[in-house]
């Protein structure tokens, strides 16, 4: 039931107040007219990519490593650090050994 | 004594063991031809400072008798690898003025084994692209021109396309290159050299700007299969600071050559042959066949048959894995920061990342938070994966009744530089033969077969099992001793 409606979901194409929705989550600024370009870009690749909906992938388990290979477990010890300058080196502002942003509380 | 540029990486390390020209002059013949070939526009940044250094230390190593197994040995580092105290840009302007203060650990490796490098060499931006025109330094020039008496620029192909350009151009004897959906072999393919994936893990992925996390895997590029061979033995090797680094010891590739294939069964995947594809490619391929045969390996049909779907599973896992990697420029810890008069921290992060990224990455940014957006992740992202799944089975299946693949590395010939551009999808089915075996992981090497009507180089494809890089090297050395590939481009640089 829950597979049907997101297929269902994906086969609806994207409009301008979705191109909207993704760049402000995926943190990309764009302009209107930008947006309106993406519209038919973006449609064009994912409805080429909805072809996949038509495999059966019955009992299938979705793929997590390519080749197997067990995750490994090493000792709970520091093994790196005090490379402050080192961290802060490429910082676009850096003061008093931090990151610095703009004011996040109003 | 014949240039030393014109040299394969063998005869380089053997000639300066042997004492016929010094690792400085070595260096010196690759820095005057990168320094003469701007209009190639491989390299972002050049560092023959590096690459002396190298020299030096390998002349002096000599003398005491403590070679390494590249002294002498000037490489190019694609712009992806980051280089303690070199910028490292992954082409893009997000990252112009990075300088990195760690070191790659493959990088590192080549460096430890005493290579030197010529430079940074320019790619897609953040690897994304089959052409090499999404780099914001601007486009690389394959040094290649079609016979027909025009001018054309032609694409080196990407994403490593400065490496392609630069090794056949020889301003680099070999070069690193990564791979994710056929970034290394493509542009091989495109510009007449050899160049090898390895099996997922074998590189280590630490210090490499990361695209699609489950795809990357770095690997060598050169003219020669045993080129290939040399590089790849100092790239691999497990690194604990890599989680899906393979703990496994490095094969003596170049010692273990051998281009007799009797025994080897060699697949041709009848899916493989796509609609459309050239007369010319067809023609390559029968002609690899008939390589291979002659070499001694017995050739059958085998079926692939979840083929058609690897470029589509391939748009949907690698956008997805693209937009969390590329989370991290936000332009707060590295990189570039736009802020706006009067603007926030929210406002600061979409202003640096619509300045910072170009067009096809904010669009694979923009597709992989969509598949990955709530209510579509399963209908997308998961589905992809299962089918994944069953792209990798059909190798396990192929591998039941043959040992290797033989296809052609691309459906096409280098394109010229804009022909391809307008339309983002035409692109993306440029890597239809190479993207299956990223997906599954596979080692797979692109090598020249042939020069197609128009003059352009033309490769094969050879993919093997998982962690049998040796049949893959072996299939391609047996198909490079046959194909006597010896074109080069005319100098017009």
């Amino acid at each position: 039931m829950e597979r049907a409606r997101n297929a269902s979901a994906a086969r609806m194409s994207i409009d301008l107040q979705t191109v909207k929705k993704i760049a402000s989550l995926a943190r990309i600024s764009v302009t209107d007219g930008e947006a309106q370009a993406l519209v038919p870009e973006l449609n064009n690749i994912l409805g080429w990519v909805e072809q996949l909906g038509e495999v059966d992938v019955a009992g299938v388990e979705p793929m997590t490593a390519v080749i197997p290979n067990t995750l490994r477990l090493r000792d709970d010890v520091v093994t790196d650090g005090n490379v402050r300058e080192k961290v802060l080196a490429n910082a676009p502002q850096a003061e008093q050994g931090f990151f610095a942003v703009p004011k996040v509380i109003e | 004594m014949s240039n030393v540029t014109d040299l394969t990486v063998a005869e380089i390390r053997d000639g300066f063991r042997a004492g016929n020209f010094t690792a400085r002059e070595v260096a010196e013949g690759f820095n005057a031809n990168v320094a003469a070939a701007k209009a190639l526009n491989a390299f972002i940044v050049e560092t023959p400072d590096h690459a002396l250094a190298a020299a030096d230390a390998a002349d002096a190593a000599r003398a005491s008798g403590d070679l390494k197994p590249l002294s002498g040995v000037p490489i190019g580092m694609k712009d992806l690898f980051c280089t303690n105290g070199v910028q490292t840009t992954a082409a893009s302007h997000i990252l112009e003025g990075f300088i990195p203060t760690y070191e790659s650990t493959v990088s590192g490796k080549l460096w430890d084994a005493g290579a030197g490098m010529l430079g940074k060499l320019n790619l897609d931006q953040f690897a994304m692209g089959s052409s090499n025109e999404t780099s914001f330094f601007g486009n690389v020039i394959s040094p290649w021109k079609r016979n027909d008496g025009g001018n054309a620029s032609l694409a080196p192909g990407g994403s490593s396309g400065g490496s392609a350009s630069a090794i056949s151009a020889r301003l680099c004897p070999a070069a690193t290159g990564t791979d994710t959906g056929g970034s290394i072999r493509q542009p091989a393919a495109f510009v007449g050299i050899s160049g090898i994936k390895p099996t997922y893990g074998r590189c280590s992925r630490w210090g490499v700007v990361a695209f699609a996390s489950s795809l990357d895997q770095a690997g060598p590029m050169a003219r020669t299969v045993r080129d290939n061979a040399i590089l790849l033995e100092a790239m691999t090797g497990f690194d604990p600071k890599d989680s899906t680094s393979l703990d496994l010891p490095v094969p003596a590739w170049e010692a273990g050559l051998s281009s007799n294939l009797k025994g080897k069964r060699i697949g041709i995947p009848k899916e493989y042959r796509v609609d459309g594809m050239p007369a010319e490619i067809d023609a390559l391929w029968e002609k690899g066949i008939a390589f291979l045969k002659d070499a001694g390996a017995e050739i059958m049909e085998v079926s692939l048959p979840h083929t058609k779907y690897a470029l589509p599973t391939y748009y949907i896992i690698a956008p997805a894995e693209a937009s969390s990697n590329l989370a991290r420029y936000d332009g707060v810890r590295f990189g570039l920061r736009d802020l706006p008069d009067g603007a926030n921290l929210q406002d600061m992060y979409a202003a640096t990342r619509a300045a910072g990224f170009g067009p096809e990455v904010k669009r694979r940014i923009m597709i992989g938070t969509y598949v990955l957006s709530a209510g579509f992740y399963d209908a997308y992202y998961t589905q992809a994966q299962k089918v994944r799944t069953l792209i990798s089975r059909d190798f396990d299946r192929a591998w039941e009744s043959c040992d290797l693949l033989l296809t052609p590395t691309a459906p096409s010939a280098a394109f010229a530089l804009g022909e391809k551009q307008a339309d983002p999808l035409a692109m993306y089915l440029n890597d239809v033969f190479t993207v299956p075996a990223s997906l599954a992981g596979l080692p797979a090497m692109s090598v020249p077969g042939g020069l197609d009507a128009q003059g352009l180089p033309l490769g094969l494809q050879i993919i093997g099992k998982a962690l049998d890089e040796q049949s893959v090297l072996n299939a391609a050395l047996a198909i490079e001793e046959r194909a006597g590939f010896t074109a080069r481009p005319d100098k017009w640089w």
